[in-house]
């Protein structure tokens, strides 16, 4: 390839895609929607921001591909590709300008042009916009041409400094609650009302440089240090991890305050279902679309044997949960027996109408006299714990973590047993899974109705939460999010679908403005992760088993 | 008495008979070769004993008990493991994980024992892992326990299916072309392997080649398969001078691995 082509091929090519990226996002209207949170107070907004890590991805895409080891070509290429991207962006701006394009974009409006300008009419802005296009094009052959060390550290820093922004108004209320003059201080020194400060955002990379180059430096030695100590320490240090783990759990929604606790129960609601769905996709590998049925199950069990309102059957919270999760453990083998033959997608599909079924069947006139139709079944008492009524989604979020904590137990326990390894073999290979002895009606069987079990459990603590169950919040979304948690969080992973329920659940509760582009970006960011990061965020550890055993190997050097 | 006897065995793709009412015999303890050309049924041969295909006809006898028409997982519990001609191990499980799934069949813990951290649940684990360990080290791949299947190089992803195919504590393993894929070198150990474990654990192999030359050493008896039928059986030293056989590899142009 000659030293043209691959200035067409990467520069031109990729910073073409780059510029269709932002034309994307801009278009239907993110940066703009994004323009009113700001990452740094009153200067850098979260659209712009994202606009212009777009940008400089691609122009680091475009170095990184360029096939001539050659600095100045790659260089050369991250620079094209930065100007394209803000070409096209200047064509928008320009024929923007001159012709009414709101009649078919409604987001072309002349705030887009002014936030892509600078706010600089004429043909100034239009220099402007090359200028940003060509500083991020250089910035991105900068990175390239750094060694590992520094382009880690300078994308990490600026990383924090997102990660800090995004979450102000997650961290500054944390800090105001406890109310002391040095938590105070650190918070008004970091945060202005709409993000961080300038102050704060420099103050940020520079301690985050200095951790991160500390902990290089020293890197081997801590590793080796803690390799080094005796196995008794090591496994001290693991609990009390685990302990300042625990703390942090129990005290978390007192500090967070109301509305961030309801994020917390939305979040926890989500990894309960998640952890069932890994159950069934991640060991499993049966990919279940219909998982919201369960769901439902489980909250209108509780609905109808605790609301008053169409049969006043009078139990309490208690006696409803575990009959809730029995109904759900039934359901998902009746639903499962149909599907025991059937593999892959025609799995996906069929579940995918089960689902529906159940939604269709709730709303339906016939079974309104039981079920409650579209009105769906309200009153549905709050759980009452030794006398106290948890109302508030402080007292729902210990109920929530109880039931975590219950499944990620279990699910623990299973995945290191004959059962587990069962399910492993059958995702792994289902012939050779069953040329080994596993007998694959009642393995799967057990798969659905393990993730059934827990699905309704969360179901349950929703109804009593909500108060009210109605057919339409158990919509066919609700399946996708689960199985883009456990996809996202990476298949198989406890902690994956913690991170991946935060992420997916936790971060737009926080990000209002985020709901509408919620599908897109979940649609994106699910291409991205299979194409760049397939086993996902947090990914099954599978060392495990080596841990486990250490009691026993140490017994035997012993003996 | 046979420990394996197969009678009229016929199987039929549409049109094709893949396998032409076959009688063999396989004796206790004998390693018993079967080998003809590509296609030929071998591969399908040991689908029908597995259970993985139905035959049409004929009868299977383990021990004078019918198992035909068993499922697959039912088979194994009766004493048949096997391996594959294109290795299939569980890619992402560990090499230890793969022997332990092999074990299956002797575990009878499900779904409350490992909850409820039984002791009989955690003292059959702990055997099970104490023999997947001894067959890895038996295959000479102690040490790679944690290792990923599918990060195994060829050679020792054909130890470690073998390792895994053991772990059921078969009466009859059927080994289908171990050698696929083989140098001359790897293709001696793995005869020299096949022949200690047949000593070492009184194991009855029924072993799959397609190169005649490979097996003629460790076989007891040798029966060669061509379109589907039997077109000879006996002793290796037979076999080798049978002009049947020489004219079947010869047809199939594989006369080069016949000498
Ligand atoms: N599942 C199947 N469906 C149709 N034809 C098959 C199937 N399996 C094997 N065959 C055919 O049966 C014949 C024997 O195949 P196989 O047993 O794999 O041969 P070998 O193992 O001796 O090389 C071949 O002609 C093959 O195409
Ligand atoms: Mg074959």
């Amino acid at each position: 390839m000659t030293k043209t082509q691959s200035l067409w091929n990467h520069g031109v090519k990729i910073g073409a895609i780059g510029g269709v990226s932002v034309l994307t996002i801009s278009l239907i209207g993110m940066v703009q929607m994004f323009g009113k949170r700001f990452i740094v107070a009153d200067f850098l907004p979260m659209g712009v921001a994202i606009a212009l890590i777009l940008t400089i991805l691609t122009a680091y895409l475009a170095a990184k591909k360029t096939s001539i080891p050659d600095k100045s070509i790659q260089l050369a290429n991250s620079v094209i590709s930065g100007l394209m991207t803000a070409g096209v962006l200047s064509m928008l701006v320009i024929i923007g300008r001159s012709i009414k394009l709101r009649t078919v974009f409604v987001e072309a409006s002349p705030q887009l042009y002014n936030i892509l300008t600078g706010g600089i009419q004429g043909a100034g802005g239009i220099i402007f916009l090359l200028g940003v296009g060509l500083l991020c094009g250089v910035f991105a052959g900068i990175l390239i041409l750094l060694n590992d060390l520094w382009r880690k550290l300078i994308v990490n820093a600026l990383a924090t400094v997102f990660v800090l922004g995004l979450l102000q108004e997650l961290i500054m209320p944390i800090l105001k609650a406890w109310d002391l003059g040095v938590t105070n201080y650190i918070a008004e020194l970091f945060y202005a009302m709409n993000g961080l400060t300038p102050m704060g955002a420099i103050l940020a990379m520079i301690i985050f440089s200095i951790i991160y180059l500390s902990w290089y430096a020293n890197r081997e030695k801590i590793k080796k240090g803690y390799g080094d100590l005796p196995k008794e320490t090591q496994k001290k240090t693991k609990y009390l991890g685990l302990l300042i783990l625990a703390i942090i759990l129990i005290v978390l929604p007192q500090v967070l305050g109301l509305f961030l606790s309801e994020v917390l129960t939305i979040v926890g609601l989500y990894v309960l279902l998640g952890l069932g769905l890994n159950i069934v996709v991640g060991y499993a590998g049966l990919l279940d679309l219909g998982y919201v049925a369960f769901f439902a199950i489980g909250s209108y069990v509780v609905a109808l044997l605790t609301s008053p309102q169409i049969f006043d059957f009078g139990l309490n919270f208690w006696q409803a949960l575990p009959i809730a999760v029995i109904c759900g453990v039934l359901a998902g083998v009746i639903l499962g027996i149909p599907v025991l033959k059937m593999r892959g997608d025609y799995l996906a599909i069929a579940t995918l109408g089960f689902g529906e079924i159940i939604r269709i069947l709730v709303l339906s006139d016939f079974l309104k006299p039981w079920l409650g139709g579209a009105q769906g079944i309200g009153s549905i008492p709050n759980p009452n714990f030794f006398g106290f009524h948890m109302v508030k989604p402080q007292h729902i979020y210990y109920l929530l973590l109880a039931g975590c904590i219950l499944v990620v137990f279990i699910s623990l326990r299973l995945k290191n047993s004959r059962l587990g390894r069962a399910w492993m073999a059958m995702r792994e290979d289902e012939d050779v899974a069953q040329a080994m002895g596993i007998n694959l009606v009642a393995t799967k069987l057990l798969a659905f109705a393990t993730g059934a079990g827990f699905s309704a459990l969360s179901g349950a603590i929703f109804a009593s939460k909500i108060g009210s169950v109605y057919p339409h919040s158990f919509n066919v979304f609700i399946s996708i999010n689960v199985v883009a948690i456990v996809i996202i969080g990476g298949m198989g992973s406890l902690p994956g679908v913690v991170i991946g329920a935060a992420v997916l659940m936790g971060l737009p509760e926080l990000l209002r403005e985020f709901a509408e582009y919620r599908m897109f970006v979940y649609g994106v960011a699910l291409v991205v992760m299979m194409l760049l990061r397939p086993e996902g965020l947090l990914p099954e550890q599978r060392h495990k088993m080596a841990l486990h055993d250490e009691p026993e190997t140490e017994a035997k050097t012993a003996a | 008495m046979a420990l394996l006897s197969i009678q009229n065995m016929t199987k039929r793709f549409g049109g094709l008979v893949a396998l032409n009412a076959l009688n063999i015999n396989v004796k206790e303890k004998s390693i018993h070769s079967i080998i003809g050309p590509n296609g030929a049924g071998k591969t399908t041969f040991f689908n029908c004993l597995t259970g993985f295909y139905r035959p049409e006809e004929g009868e299977v006898l383990l021990n004078g008990k019918s198992i035909v028409g068993l499922s697959p997982d039912r088979i194994v519990h009766k004493g048949i493991a096997r391996t594959y001609q294109n290795i299939r191990l569980f890619p992402n499980l560990t090499a230890l994980e793969n022997v332990m799934v092999g074990y299956h069949v002797h575990l009878k813990s499900s779904f409350l024992g490992p909850i409820l951290g039984l002791k009989s649940t955690k003292m059959e684990e702990a055997k099970a892992k104490q023999i997947a360990m001894d067959l890895l080290k038996y295959v000479k791949m102690d040490g790679k326990e944690e290792t990923l299947a599918k990060n195994f190089p060829y050679g020792e992803q054909r130890r470690l299916e073998m390792a895994r195919a053991l772990a059921s504590q078969p009466k009859l393993l059927l080994l289908d072309e171990p050698t696929a894929g083989m140098n001359p070198r790897e293709t001696q150990d793995m005869m020299d392997f096949i022949e200690h474990m047949r000593g070492e654990i009184g194991i009855t192999i029924v072993l799959i080649e397609h190169q005649m030359r490979v097996v003629m050493n460790i076989s007891d008896i040798v029966t060669v398969f061509d379109y589907g039928k039997m077109i000879a059986e006996g002793l290796p030293e037979e076999i080798k001078n049978n002009k049947t056989v020489i004219e079947a590899y010869l047809g199939s142009g594989d006369a080069a691995d016949s000498h």
